[in-house]
């Protein structure tokens, strides 16, 4: 074992490190035939894994304001949430998106956003404004609600569920798939809406006649709707998901379709709604791009752009939506309300007690 | 003798400096922060963890679980092995790359493989109601303690069939057909002269299988369901769900703690059973199954694990060629959803319908997930050999003694602390990588590291010295020596550590999903962004990929199985 091995195996160490970066970071030079002016800055967004948008709307913002825009996911919400606020003061990223309203105090309370009040906002119902110091904009919104599989309800005569009483009727026995709201984000806002519903107070004992009702409990959504959920192969007819579900399964059917397989129970205070925003982080060094940014995503262009690509609901009251949205997607005249402080105080309480009352 | 005790230090330069960089320097600083964040010191905070009755039911189910997992796959493993190792067969290499596959696949893939064979309305499920007239399916598998078990022996039998299997087929036949002639029967040279002789690889393998079982994430959120929670699970509720990183760094340092444990166990015992042994080439070691009943014991043998590993992913690929009728399961037609056959799903991963822009085509997830793969098998091997020999060649070294249990504390690393480690850490010049792609291949290779030396010590250790020492004696230089005793002896075991490397790496998705670029996902990436949205044909897209997936890996082993550097492949 001479030392020539060593360097050997330093060099070699170095030039695979080397290559790794040049076989899966090719990003920027990808593009021959807009050359880079030497000075163009980047402009980084840090968001969660479910963020989605069409190339032409991103491609729109960098050329308008001569950036590149780097879109960094990193993780499910919670956990994205928390890498920003543990870089708090080195920022990562330059703008945040992807905070709902379950998480919203804690963005707040950790104190990761510089107040930016947008012209933007304008346009957006007061409902949504959830900060009024201007730290976290809302950009949409989406109900988390009972779906339901239709040809199920059809094929039994049985009237599908129109409220979340209904769920614990003998008629409905057996049939509901719920998502663990400590693992999953729309569990997690479907204990919200009962607990709107049926207040602090009550939601235990609608939950322990759930229970009664032999309701199933799932970690996940996947599973709950791929595995379970009877419109894909599972058993349940009724599953927890969003407003939004339907219209993706006309776009995402496997065959065409012209009418969704699955319907939304809206009626009867059954869903909760999530908003999500988005907000400048402290310390980032391209304030003014941030501010473009954050104001792009709220101008028409973005929020038109985001109902196909993310299956939400834009906040701008002027953004048309898609055909099959209007078609297609349910949203309930009343929702349950509680306020993200609410939520940020309780949070582990509730969360405890519906494990001791629902799995136990 | 002399010139060993310098290079001991030398060998141990570049993997430590890698440790201390990228494993202890993140690690330190995440449970610094977080227990700065609670209140009291974190002795206290630490006292208050471990005496909480939640966390010991939690770790009591995690020790338990972890044991029997590990058990049945050493049950189901070592047959396996000796059949891999005594006897050359047809199919053989085929085998052992589809055996491997499992090791790879996503969580969620394997929870929709097995759904698609034992679910509510799996093929088993069905045929049991078609057969037996029942009106609910008899058998009730996920969300069950049972699925925990069966999915992690499932994902990992390959590392017993690898690592005992290429360390048995080296074994010398003639001490067996010694042990025969002195008047042993079968079992008592299994016993006797087999077990002794295998100890250190099956040590080495269960120590591996325990602690991928003992952190085990993906399998218990979704395979076993809600009332499940492994360490790993609550450090997760308790970060992300609670934002309580006291606790989680509490929960994370708890889990540390039973791995070096368990290590230093391990080193303990490992020092005493490692042996030098005349190791053979395969061609004496190997015969052709002869006799009709040899014959009917292996493909029984044969085709018991490859029920249990190979049918899930054959389930998984012919759903990927299928594609529902549109409907429901529980409506119309009695015998489920119906099937038909197409190749619809692969068509629509080529075409980008939503014009998204983080849309990939399946080529280029492909090529990615390759070069992460390539770039973790080098830099996997690069570090592991000199920590290898440096294991093999000091063993009652004192600072091999502190140094071999360390080695395998990344493994037994909650991930969720070490990624939220590398934000706070890895952030300033000369080592900003938190948004980096380098950092997918360096966490790939932290998995991949104990693997690599865990193949190689035990094959290492087995080289008899006066081999060496012979050479030397004859004039070798210490270069020759390394070059025509040492690297053909492992050659074996360096594929199997490639092996390993290699397939950690296309599988890997926690890291990943942190780190990787959306314009570049692996492939494990893209399933999961598919399996994201509500609509049959992103469920259909994601069964294609998967099978994929299996392909490549598949095709990699063989390929990591061909690969003979001189004389290497004859080992």
């Amino acid at each position: 074992m001479s030392r020539k091995y060593f360097l050997f195996a330093l060099v070699l160490a170095m030039f695979f490190s080397a290559c790794a970066q040049a076989t899966v970071s090719p990003t920027v030079s990808a593009e021959p035939s807009t050359p880079i002016p030497s000075e163009q800055r980047t402009l980084t967004v840090m968001t969660h894994d479910s963020f989605a948008a069409s190339d032409d709307v991103i491609r729109a913002f960098e050329s308008a304001y001569d950036v590149a825009v780097r879109i960094l996911p990193s993780g499910d919400a919670g956990t994205a949430l928390n890498k920003a606020i543990l870089s708090k003061g080195n920022p990562i990223a330059d703008v945040f998106y992807g905070v709902d309203n379950t998480f919203l105090s804690r963005a707040l309370s950790e104190d990761i956003f510089e107040p930016y009040n947008s012209p933007k906002l304008a346009n957006v119902p007061s409902v949504f404004i959830l900060d009024p110091k201007g730290r976290a904009l809302p950009v949409d919104y989406g109900d988390v609600c009972p779906n339901y599989d239709k040809a199920y309800f059809a094929g039994k005569g049985i009237q599908p569920p129109r409220s979340l009483e209904d769920l614990t009727k003998p008629e409905y026995k057996g049939l509901l798939v719920v998502e663990n709201p400590a693992t999953s984000s729309p569990g997690l806002a479907f204990l919200l809406a009962t607990i709107g519903r049926f207040g602090a107070d009550g939601y235990l004992d609608y939950w322990k006649a759930l229970v009664a009702n032999d309701v199933l409990v799932v970690n996940d959504w996947d599973t709950a709707y791929y595995t379970e959920f009877s419109a894909h192969g599972g058993t349940h007819p009724i599953v927890i998901s969003y407003g939004s579900s339907p219209p993706a399964e006309v776009v995402f059917a496997s065959t065409p379709i012209s009418e969704p397989t699955t319907a939304v129970v809206t009626t009867g205070k059954s869903c909760f709604r999530q908003v999500e925003f988005v907000g400048i982080l402290k310390g980032s060094q391209n304030r003014d791009l941030a501010e473009k940014w954050v104001d792009y995503m709220l101008d028409l262009t973005f929020q038109q752009d985001m109902p196909l690509q993310m299956f939400v609901y834009p906040v701008n009251k002027e953004a048309k939506l898609p055909e099959q949205f209007v078609k297609f997607a349910a949203s309930p005249a009343e929702t349950s309300e509680i306020s993200p402080d609410e939520i940020a105080a309780n949070r582990e309480a509730w969360l405890q007690a519906w494990t001791e009352t629902v799995l136990r | 003798m002399k010139h060993r005790t310098p290079n001991l230090a030398l060998l141990w330069i570049l993997p430590l400096a890698f440790l201390a960089v990228f494993y202890f320097y993140p690690l330190g600083s995440i449970l610094t922060v977080s227990f700065g964040r609670g209140t009291g010191g974190a002795a206290l905070q630490l006292l208050e963890a471990f005496t909480s009755p939640t966390v010991q039911r939690v770790l009591g189910f995690t020790i338990g679980q972890a044991a029997l997992s590990t058990l049945l796959t050493l049950v189901l493993g070592l047959p396996g092995a000796y059949l891999l190792a005594r006897f050359d067969f047809r199919g053989k290499s085929l085998f052992q790359a589809l055996s491997g596959i499992p090791f790879v696949l996503p969580t969620l893939v394997v929870a929709a493989a097995f759904n698609a064979l034992l679910g509510p309305r799996g093929w088993v499920n069905l045929a049991l109601m078609e057969w037996l007239n029942l009106s609910q399916p008899p058998i009730q598998f996920l969300n069950t303690f049972t699925a925990i078990i069966v999915a992690h022996v499932f994902y990992n039998t390959t590392i017993v069939l690898r690592i005992v299997g290429d360390f048995w087929a080296h074994l010398d036949p003639r001490l067996v057909q010694a042990s025969q002639v002195l008047g042993a029967n079968r079992m008592q040279t299994m016993l006797r002269v087999m077990l002794p002789l295998l100890a250190p690889a099956i040590a080495a393998a269960a120590l591996l299988v325990f602690i991928f079982d003992f952190t085990s994430f993906g399998v218990i959120l979704v395979l076993g369901g809600p009332r499940f929670a492994t360490l790993e699970v609550e450090i997760y509720y308790q970060a992300v769900s609670l934002f309580n990183l006291p606790m989680a760094a509490s929960l994370a340092f708890l889990q540390l703690l039973c791995t070096l444990l368990l290590t230093t166990i391990y080193t303990h015992l490992a020092a005493g059973l490692g042996r030098p042994l005349g190791l053979r080439p395969r061609r004496y070691t190997q015969r052709h199954l002869l006799s009709w009943r040899s014959r009917l014991v292996a493909a029984l043998l044969l085709g018991l694990i490859s029920a249990f590993l190979i049918m899930p992913l054959v389930a998984l690929a012919l759903r990927s060629f299928t594609s529902p009728e549109t409907g429901s399961s529980l409506a119309g037609n009695p015998n489920g959803t119906g099937l038909r056959l197409t190749l619809n799903n692969y068509r629509e991963l080529t075409i980008n319908r939503r014009e998204t822009i983080f849309y990939a085509p399946p080529s280029t997830a492909i090529a990615v997930s390759l070069g992460y793969a390539a770039a973790t098998v080098m830099l996997a091997l690069t570090l592991g050999l000199p920590a290898s020999w440096a294991l093999a060649r000091g063993q009652s070294s004192p600072l091999n003694r502190w140094l071999d249990p360390i080695l395998m504390l990344p493994l037994g690393t909650s991930a969720v602390t070490l990624g939220l480690g590398f934000i706070i850490a890895l952030d300033h010049p000369p080592i900003d990588l938190r948004a980096s792609p380098v950092l997918v291949p360096l966490a790939h290779t932290l998995v991949a590291f104990p693997f690599v030396v865990r193949s190689l010590t035990p094959a290492l250790r087995s080289i008899s010295p006066r081999l060496r020492q012979a050479a030397a004696v004859m004039g070798a230089s210490p270069r020759q020596v390394l070059r025509t005793i040492d690297l053909p002896m492992v050659g074996r075991a360096l594929l199997v550590a490639a092996t390993f490397a290699f397939t950690i790496s296309i599988g890997e998705f926690g890291a990943t999903a942190l780190i990787a670029r959306p314009e570049y996902p692996t492939i494990p990436i893209a399933i999961f962004r598919y399996l994201g949205l509500p609509g049959a044909i992103n469920y259909g897209q994601a069964m294609a990929l998967s099978t994929i997936l299996m392909g490549v890996t598949a095709v990699g082993m063989l390929a990591i199985e061909r690969f003979r550097i001189a004389e290497v492949g004859e080992f």
